[in-house]
C-alpha cells in the first residue's frame, strides 16, 4: 500500500498510519481512494450482478436465443392484472387509513397534550416487536372465535365482511398494524422539523380557522414526510407475502409464487419489474416531497423515515 | 384540534404565548383534555387491530381447552413443547441466521457507507442512499426470485460458473445467508450513514494534532461514537432476519429450519391437527426474543442520536 505513494518518499512511515500531517492532506486522501475503490466495486457486483442476471434470465433462453415473451405475456397472463389491482387497492385503502389515524393523532400530541406522547410512541413502535408471522397466527386465532362463538350475533356478519375475497378488509386492517412503526417515524421526523405550536398560533392569530390551519399551514410542511410514509406503506404493501398467503388471500407476491412453478421466468419478470415500479415510485415520491421544500435532497425522505426504523 | 369553542380565549393567550414562554406552557396544558380526542382512533384502532390478535396469541399459547368437556385451563405445555425438539431447533436456527446475517451486514454495511462518506462525492451519495431505499425494501418473494434466476439451480451465474461443481447451492443455510444481506446491507447503510456523517472532521484533526494515530482515532474517538449506532444497526438487522418469511418460504420451503417457516406449517395444516398452539406458543417465543431485541435497540438509538445533531 505504502508503495502506491511514491510522493511521499520521505514520510513513508508516517503515511502507514493513515493520518498523515494536515499540511499535505492530497497524500493523506489517495490511500482511502484505493479500498474505498474496492469497496464500492465489490458492493456494486454484489448489487447488480443478480438485477443483470434475472433480466438475462427472462430474456434469453439456452438454446432458442433472446425473447421478451415473459413481459409480453404479463398482461395476458391469469391473475396478473386481478392480483395487481387488489394490491394496489390494498395499499391505497392501508394508505389512506394509516395517515387518517396517525396524522391527527400526531399533530394533538404535538400541540395539546404531549402528556399522550410516550404512550403513542410505544403504541407505534410496538408492531416492531411482532413479526408478521406472529401477527398472523394472532389474528387466524380471532377469525375462528368468529364462527365458534359469534355465528348468532350481528358481529358474525362483520366477520363476513371482513374476510371478503374481492376487498379483504382484514388485510387492510393487518397492513395499517404494520405500516404504523415506519409511518410514524416518517411524520416524528417531520413534525420535529417545523414548530408546531407556533405555526398553529401564527396561523389562528392571523384569524386562520382550525381546518385552514390543519390542511394549509400544518400539512403542506409534512409533505415531505407524508410522501416518505406513503412510500414505505407502498412498498411494504405489494411485497407482502406472509399475512396474505396464510389468511388464504391472493394479493401480488402470493401471486407470483403460485406461478412460479409454471411459468418461472414469468416470475421473475414480474420481481424485476416490481423492483423497478418501486424504484420509479420512491424517485417520484421524493420529487413531490420536496418539490416545494426544495433544500433537502431527493433521497431524503427515504433516508429520514428509514433511517431509525 | 377539536376545541372551536375556545378560539377567542385562544387567540388572546397565543399572543402573549409567543412572547413569553411560561405562558404559552400554560395555555397548552388547558387546551390539553380536548386535544387527546384526535388521538383516540389511533388508540382505539390499535388496540383493536393489534392488541386483539396479540391478547388471542397470548391466550391460545398458555391455556389448553379440552375437547371432551370444553374446560380450559392453564398450561405451560405448549410452550414448553415449543422449545423442544425440532421446533428448539427452529429457534436456533433462526437465531444463528439472523446473527450471522446481521453481523456481516453490519461491518459491510458500514464498509460501504464509509466508503460513501469519505468520497465526498455528492452524486455518489445520492445515488447510494436511492439504492438503499430501494434495496431495502426489496425483500420477499421479488428477491427470492431474483436471487433464483441468479445464483439457483438453472441459474444464469451458476451456469455461467459452473457453481454447482463448486459445491454451491442456494437452497442453504449458506444461500439464505447470501440473499438475505441483499436487504440487510442496504439497511445498514441507510441506518450508519447519518451516524459515520455525525463523525466531524475536527474530531479527527484534533486527534492527528494530539499525535494520535489512525488506529488511535478510532479506537478512542471513532468507535465509542458510532458504538451506539453501530450495536443499534445490528439489533435492527438482526431483527429484520428474524422476522422474514416470506423470502425463506419462496426460496427454501421446508430445508432450511426457520422458525417463521414453522410456524407457517403448522397454520396451513402441513402438520398434525392441534399443532396450532404450538404455532401460537412459537410465536409468543418469536415476541419475546423480538423484544429483547428491541429492548436494547431503543435506548442505543436514542444515545447515538445525541451525536447526530
Amino acid at each position: 500500500m505504502a508503495a502506491m505513494t511514491p510522493t511521499a518518499r520521505e514520510a513513508a512511515p508516517e503515511a502507514e498510519r493513515r493520518p498523515a500531517p494536515p499540511a499535505t492532506p492530497v497524500r493523506a486522501r489517495r490511500r482511502p481512494r484505493l479500498w474505498r475503490g474496492a469497496v464500492l466495486g465489490l458492493g456494486g457486483a454484489y448489487f447488480l450482478v443478480p438485477l443483470i442476471a434475472s433480466f438475462v434470465f427472462t430474456v434469453h433462453t439456452p438454446g432458442q436465443g433472446v425473447s421478451f415473451e415473459a413481459y409480453t405475456a404479463l398482461l395476458a397472463a391469469d391473475g396478473f392484472t386481478e392480483s395487481l389491482l387488489l394490491s394496489l387497492g390494498l395499499a391505497a385503502a392501508t394508505i389512506l387509513l394509516a395517515l387518517l389515524l396517525a396524522v391527527p393523532a400526531l399533530v394533538a400530541v404535538r400541540i395539546g397534550s404531549p402528556r399522550l406522547r410516550p404512550v403513542i410512541e410505544v403504541m407505534c413502535m410496538l408492531p416492531l416487536v411482532v413479526p408478521p408471522i406472529a401477527l398472523v397466527t394472532g389474528i387466524t386465532t380471532v377469525l375462528r372465535w368468529g364462527p365458534e362463538h359469534l355465528s348468532r350475533t350481528p358481529l358474525y356478519q362483520t366477520f363476513l365482511a371482513v374476510q371478503n375475497e374481492d376487498f379483504p378488509v382484514v388485510l387492510v386492517l393487518a397492513y395499517t398494524v404494520m405500516a404504523l412503526p415506519f409511518v410514524y417515524r416518517s411524520l416524528d421526523a417531520g413534525l420535529r422539523a417545523v414548530d408546531v405550536p407556533t405555526l398553529v398560533e401564527a396561523a389562528r392569530n392571523c384569524g386562520a380557522s382550525r381546518p385552514y390551519v390543519m390542511f394549509r399551514v400544518i400539512l403542506p410542511n409534512l409533505r415531505a414526510s407524508l410522501a416518505g410514509a406513503a412510500f414505505l406503506t407502498l412498498a411494504l404493501v405489494l411485497g407482502e407475502f406472509t399475512i396474505a398467503s396464510l389468511l388464504g388471500f391472493r394479493p401480488f407476491a402470493v401471486w407470483i409464487v403460485s406461478i412460479s412453478g409454471a411459468h418461472a421466468r414469468m416470475s421473475v419478470a414480474v420481481s424485476l419489474l416490481s423492483l423497478v415500479i418501486t424504484w420509479l415510485l420512491l424517485l417520484l415520491l421524493s420529487r413531490a416531497g420536496t418539490a416545494q421544500t426544495g433544500t433537502t435532497g431527493t433521497p431524503r425522505t427515504s433516508r429520514a423515515s428509514r433511517k431509525e426504523s | 384540534m377539536s376545541s372551536a369553542s375556545s378560539t377567542p380565549t385562544q387567540g388572546t393567550a397565543g399572543g402573549t404565548g409567543s412572547t413569553t414562554a411560561p405562558a404559552g406552557g400554560t395555555r397548552r396544558r388547558r387546551r390539553g383534555p380536548r386535544t387527546w380526542l384526535a388521538a383516540l382512533p389511533l388508540i382505539a384502532f390499535t388496540g383493536l387491530c393489534f392488541g386483539l390478535p396479540l391478547g388471542a396469541l397470548l391466550y391460545g399459547a398458555v391455556t389448553r381447552t379440552d375437547p371432551a368437556t370444553g374446560a380450559t385451563a392453564l398450561t405451560g405445555e405448549h410452550l414448553s413443547r415449543s422449545l423442544q425438539g425440532p421446533y428448539l431447533g427452529s429457534l436456533v436456527g433462526s437465531v444463528q441466521l439472523s446473527a450471522l446475517t446481521a453481523l456481516i451486514g453490519s461491518v459491510l454495511g458500514v464498509l460501504i457507507a464509509q466508503a460513501v462518506v469519505t468520497s465526498r462525492s455528492r452524486a455518489l451519495r445520492d445515488a447510494v442512499l436511492t439504492a438503499s431505499g430501494v434495496l431495502a425494501n426489496f425483500g420477499g418473494v421479488p428477491l427470492a426470485f431474483a436471487f433464483i434466476a441468479t445464483v439457483g439451480i438453472s441459474g444464469v451465474v451458476t451456469q455461467l460458473a459452473d457453481l454447482s461443481a463448486l459445491g454451491w447451492n442456494l437452497y442453504s443455510f449458506t444461500g439464505l445467508a447470501v440473499v438475505y444481506l441483499y436487504f440487510l446491507i442496504p439497511l445498514m447503510v441507510l441506518v450508519i450513514l447519518p451516524a459515520l456523517d455525525g463523525l466531524r472532521p475536527q474530531w479527527r484533526e484534533a486527534a492527528q494534532n494530539a499525535g494520535a494515530g489512525a488506529r488511535q482515532y478510532w479506537r478512542h474517538v471513532g468507535i465509542p461514537v458510532l458504538a451506539p449506532a453501530l450495536l443499534g444497526g445490528f439489533v435492527l438487522l438482526f431483527g429484520s432476519a428474524f422476522a422474514a418469511h416470506a423470502t425463506a418460504a419462496a426460496l427454501v420451503g421446508g430445508s432450511v429450519p426457520l422458525v417463521t417457516l414453522k410456524i407457517a406449517d403448522a397454520l396451513s395444516g402441513n402438520v398434525l391437527v392441534g399443532q396450532e398452539n404450538v404455532a401460537l406458543a412459537l410465536g409468543l417465543d418469536m415476541i419475546l426474543i423480538a423484544g429483547l431485541v428491541m429492548a436494547v435497540y431503543l435506548p442505543l438509538q436514542r444515545r447515538s442520536a445525541r451525536w447526530l445533531r
